[in-house]
């Protein structure tokens, strides 16, 4: 039988020569992941059942990332909670203040996850790891528990979506224009339960980068995951980070795709998602009439370097408009060091802007950026759900960080080249 | 086994309203499951019974207490054309039976007499007298059903 990316990695963690679509399987884990909202939970369950052994030390991944440096007396006790719990079982990767960054940059940047994995993680944007093609999903904190005990899950296996890419990409468009356009175009249930598997020759077009800002959002269109193939910018991305051997899946020539998406780079401008969902997608050049109040440049869809690098080359030598606050996070201490190095810091704060130690922060309205009623923010997180990043009558913009950098300075939605 | 039907997209508001929320206790939701669209709903279960209804049943927020109130319900078996993704998991990790079968969730009427055969996946309407085919469960999913659910049945294991 012929397998997609995702079914091929499924029957091999399943022990199985091939699975179908709407099977049910018990599949091991090569990792679980839980942060400092969702592991509290977890490690409530694990221990109400009695359990006192993890799967494997190196394998059970904890980051405190959310409410991180901690806002406040609850979220302090919930990283002390899973401070106590790393003790206990000595986890090898346990990521407090100081080595922390947001988990979907923390973990392609730290080499924890590698093709032909699989992994869970109690956060709906675990399925950035396909982008390295592996196959990870977000799960429920009852699920994490059981799987940091014994390693193993069960997962109905999904139908697919083909996404055919094709065509070049223009100038200052990244991943996530192309991630939003496609959102604005089957919708935010365009594939419930299902995979996106991106092919085509237009993948060499995308850096890794924007294949994991991509990925990140496979959610936002309702998928359980979102996969690439191995090619030869992610062998590059691995080299030095993954030491370990791994299997790359390709879909079989003749894989049962639901249906086929065309994709075609061409035809694809800088994009911005209105309030209050990822598919209300619209050309930026369409925002000159949204005055706002705030960006924000970070997250774990765009907190990357590359993504800084983008912002910087815009605000270099120019300030934000008047009225405007900006807020640029770096996902990961590595990124936040590599921005001072390479003189991007020094260009944040020249423009206005102020730049923080990594978090989640504002991403969900936790802290370090949250809006009053009223206030408009261009934001490079993946969702502008209501009371998103704050009250609920504030609106948020999704959009790349050259978008969010260009609006900063025109005090407006703005296409970079309206800046330039 | 008496079906009780239901239509598209319940979803977890109406299976489980959120005024009811500050409760753990099954028995306690159960009281309370369903009472925004079927007021009767609580009263007329018998245990064992099933509940059957269309598309994208459990839909809404990923609340577990929503299984939990019709597992404790008595309801044996929730047969629909679709469920929702966290409902149909949290559904099978607390141990209730869910299954998937269109056919039979169009054709089965409310009050319909009902027997599910979990080995085959053949539902047999006795009322009817018809059957329809569900795609049947793993045993590892059969077991975990049995044992109470996912937590349950590893403890059972360890
Ligand atoms: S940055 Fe936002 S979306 Fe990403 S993990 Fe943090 S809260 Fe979730």
């Amino acid at each position: 039988m012929s397998m997609t990316m995702t079914q091929k990695i499924l029957a091999a963690h399943a022990g199985l020569d091939e699975v179908h679509a709407g099977q049910l399987i018990q599949a091991k884990l090569d990792l679980t992941l839980g942060n400092d909202i969702t592991s509290p939970v977890a490690i409530n369950e694990f221990e109400a059942a009695g359990f006192d052994k993890i799967f494997d030390k190196d394998k059970v991944v904890l980051v405190m990332d959310h409410f991180t440096p901690n806002k406040d007396i609850k979220s302090a006790t919930q990283c002390k909670q899973c401070r106590t719990f790393a003790k206990r079982f000595n986890l090898t990767n346990f990521f407090d203040v100081g080595a922390m960054g947001i988990e979907h940059a923390l973990l392609p940047e730290q080499g924890l996850v590698a093709p032909g994995e699989a992994i869970i993680g109690a956060d709906s944007h675990t399925c950035t790891y396909g982008a390295v093609n592996a196959f990870s999903t977000g799960v429920g904190s009852t699920d994490l528990g059981a799987a940091m005990a014994v390693g193993y899950t069960w997962f109905k296996v999904p139908a697919a979506i083909k996404v055919n890419v094709t065509g070049k990409k223009k100038d200052f468009v990244s991943g996530k224009d192309v991630i939003l356009y496609l959102i604005g175009k089957i919708g935010v249930d365009g594939a419930l339960y299902k995979s996106l598997e991106f092919v085509g020759p237009g993948l060499k077009e995308l850096s890794m980068a924007d294949r994991l800002s991509i990925a990140n959002m496979a959610i936002e269109a309702g998928g359980k995951n979102g996969i690439f193939p191995v090619d030869d910018i992610t062998r590059e991305y691995l080299k030095g980070r993954v030491n370990r051997p791994w299997t790359a899946y390709d879909p079989d020539e003749d894989a049962e795709y639901e249906s086929v998406v065309e994709l075609n780079l061409d035809e694809i401008d800088c994009t911005v998602s209105w309030p209050h969902l990822p598919e209300n997608a619209k050309p930026a050049t369409e925002g000159k009439d949204i005055k706002i109040d705030q960006i924000v440049i970070g997250s774990c869809t765009n907190g990357r370097i590359e993504d800084l690098k983008a912002a910087a080359e815009i605000l270099k030598g120019k300030h934000l408009a008047e009225g405007v606050r900006g807020i640029i996070i770096p996902a990961t201490q590595s990124v936040y060091r590599e921005a001072i190095k390479l003189g991007y810091v020094e260009i944040f704060l020249d423009a206005g802007c102020i730049v923080s130690t990594p978090t989640c922060g504002p991403c969900l309205g936790g802290h370090m950026g949250v809006l009053a009623k009223g206030e408009r923010c261009v934001s490079t997180t993946n969702r502008n759900f209501v009371g998103r990043m704050g009250h609920t009558e504030s609106e948020v913009y999704l959009a790349s960080p050259a978008v969010a950098a260009a609006s900063g300075i025109a005090g407006h939605i703005a296409h970079p080249k309206e800046v330039l | 086994m008496k079906a009780h039907k239901y239509g598209d997209h319940v979803d977890t508001d109406v299976i489980i309203p959120a005024r009811y929320l500050a409760s753990q206790d099954a028995k306690e939701l159960a009281s309370h499951c369903m009472e925004d669209i079927d007021k009767n709903f609580h009263a007329k279960v018998k245990d064992g019974d099933i509940i059957v209804a269309g598309l994208n049943f459990g839909c809404g927020s990923s609340r577990e207490h929503a299984p939990v109130a019709i597992k404790a319900s008595g309801i044996s078996c929730v047969i629909a054309k679709s469920f929702a993704r966290i409902f149909y998991r949290n559904a099978i990790n607390i141990g209730l039976a869910i299954l998937e079968c269109p056919e039979a969730a169009e054709d089965i009427a409310d009050g319909d007499e009902v027997k599910i055969n979990f080995d085959t996946g053949v539902i047999t309407n006795e009322t009817k007298n018809k059957t329809y085919k569900a795609e049947p469960f793993p045993e590892f999913i059969k077991n975990m059903i049995n044992d109470g659910g996912l937590m349950a049945s590893l403890r059972k294991k360890s």
